[in-house]
């Protein structure tokens, strides 16, 4: 088992390579090995030229790069990460998305804890909502997206205002439901909206349509949904200790 | 065979890490030397020998105990001991691995004052035999003393004033530089309850054969006191760092 806290815990006065290596040694690892997989790691993990370097003079991202690096050194089965991304630059985190991807594909067990939602949806197979310290929910990505689209959206940009349709709309397409957003259009159905109709009723009206499109739910709304809880309330569920 | 690479890799990583840094071993040489040279000039018609027992306990009580209490609140704050604490190895080799360093500290330290006072007096009726015993012994009752501390504290400043708390009055009741029988009496109680003591009293035989006790006594005494600092240590972490 491997575990990343959310701050790294290497050590300020030992440089890269050296705190690779005292990690494998912890496992057990003997010399040859810990010294070839850390040089391994280093290469990986873009840090061989500061592989030298005391850990005290590594940037953030760097920092957090060898944080992973030292806890897998080992190959262990199962690794846990939590924040592996937040507070660090976007190259960094990007690099660091990547390789728990390859770690993933390699048949490593990955368990993130993060409150980037898109984080979560891009790299996971299966999430779990954590609210107060209790799983409220938890499911495959896919799972949780398709359980949560009840219902249909379209949005439309049209040259009129939107609030000058809204009448017609709703007179022309009963059961669905029409919402002004901004300059945009919503049109909200509980089947599926063949777009072509509606796009026959601009038409004749002479409205010209800039832009059409459908609506789908994000990982975020899904998460609202189920928690109750707004996104941009994350950060203070984060200080109660919960909410990941 | 696993567990003991972990052991040695601690080891010589607190060695590299802190032991051998500037700032330590000047502390570990300055810091006797200006004992041993405060009590020639406070006394300088006095013997040096009848010194060299209390400059050798005190050298490697306090080098162990500051050590280790620093080395461990410093890696508990920074939360690098976690690292420690999970990995695949038994927590008593782990704390076998961290004290071991805090040992060889403190028994470096006791050469600094042998060696000054070499300069001074004959040495050569030293029973050096019973010297490296004592002075392995007060390192290890030392050190658990110091993880005592370490284990109670949570900050660095926390640990040195705990620590003082131990050491100051251990300076003047284990016999280090007046003798037992010139505490008051109802103190006396109090010195026979401190590791030190023994220490002190097995170095007096070795060096100036002014015991008041069987070296043998003072040995199993040691053994007791780290056998029983050892086990609330071990308590105490199963309490405060495991659970």
């Amino acid at each position: 088992m491997g575990i990343v806290p959310d701050e790294s815990n290497l050590y300020d006065d030992m440089d890269g390579f050296d705190n690779l290596c005292f990690c494998g040694a912890l496992y057990g690892m003997r010399k040859v090995d810990r010294e070839a997989k850390a040089n391994m790691l280093l290469e990986q993990f873009h840090l061989k030229q500061a592989g030298k370097r005391l850990f005290k003079a590594y940037s953030k991202g760097m920092r957090r790069k060898l944080t992973i690096a030292a806890a897998i050194i080992h190959s262990p089965r199962i690794l846990f990460l939590d924040e592996p991304t937040t507070g660090i630059d976007v190259e960094s985190a990007r690099q660091i998305r990547e390789l728990i991807l390859k770690l993933k594909s390699k048949g490593t067990t990955v368990f993130i804890t993060t409150h980037y939602i898109q984080e979560a949806q891009r790299i996971c197979d299966r999430l779990a909502f954590i609210v107060g310290g209790r799983i409220v929910v938890t499911d495959t990505v896919s799972n949780l997206m398709e359980n949560a689209a009840s219902g249909h959206s379209i949005q439309f940009i049209t040259d009129r205002p939107a609030d000058s349709l809204t009448t017609g709309l709703q007179a022309r397409f009963a059961g669905s439901c029409v919402e002004v957003k901004g300059s945009a259009l919503i049109l909200r159905s509980a089947e599926q909206l063949p777009l072509l109709p509606v796009m026959k009723y601009f038409d004749d009206n002479g409205i010209a349509v800039f832009e059409a499109k459908e609506l789908r739910p994000t990982l975020e709304n899904v998460f609202v949904e189920l928690t109750g809880i707004e996104a941009g309330k994350l950060g203070k569920e984060k200080e109660k200790g919960g909410g990941k | 065979m696993m567990q003991w690479i972990a052991f040695w890799s601690i080891l010589k990583k607190d060695i590299q890490n802190y032991y051998l840094k500037p700032p330590n071993i000047s502390w570990g040489i300055i810091f006797p030397l200006s004992w041993t040279l405060m009590q020639l000039i406070r006394s300088p018609e006095g013997s040096m020998l009848e010194l060299l027992p209390g400059l050798i306990a005190m050298s490697v009580l306090f080098g162990t105990t500051s050590m280790l209490a620093v080395t461990i609140t410093f890696e508990r704050s920074g939360r690098s001991f976690d690292r420690l604490l999970l990995a695949p190895i038994s927590l008593n080799l782990m704390v076998l691995a961290k004290t071991m360093g805090a040992i060889l500290f403190g028994m470096f330290n006791s050469i600094v004052p042998i060696i000054f006072v070499s300069f001074f007096t004959n040495l050569s009726g030293v029973n050096w035999g019973m010297v490296f015993v004592a002075v392995l012994l007060i390192a290890i009752t030392s050190t658990l003393l110091g993880l005592m501390i370490a284990v109670s504290a949570k900050q660095v400043f926390e640990a040195q004033t705990f620590a003082n708390f131990f050491r100051f009055p251990m300076l003047f009741l284990c016999g280090l530089f007046m003798p037992l029988s010139a505490l008051p009496a109802f103190l006396r109680p109090v010195s026979f309850c401190l590791p030190l003591t023994y220490g002190t009293d097995i170095l007096s035989g070795a060096i100036t054969s002014t015991s008041i006790m069987s070296p043998l006594l003072c040995v199993f005494a040691l053994l007791a006191f780290a056998v029983g600092l050892f086990s609330i240590c071990r308590y105490n972490i199963n309490r405060k760092w495991i659970l």
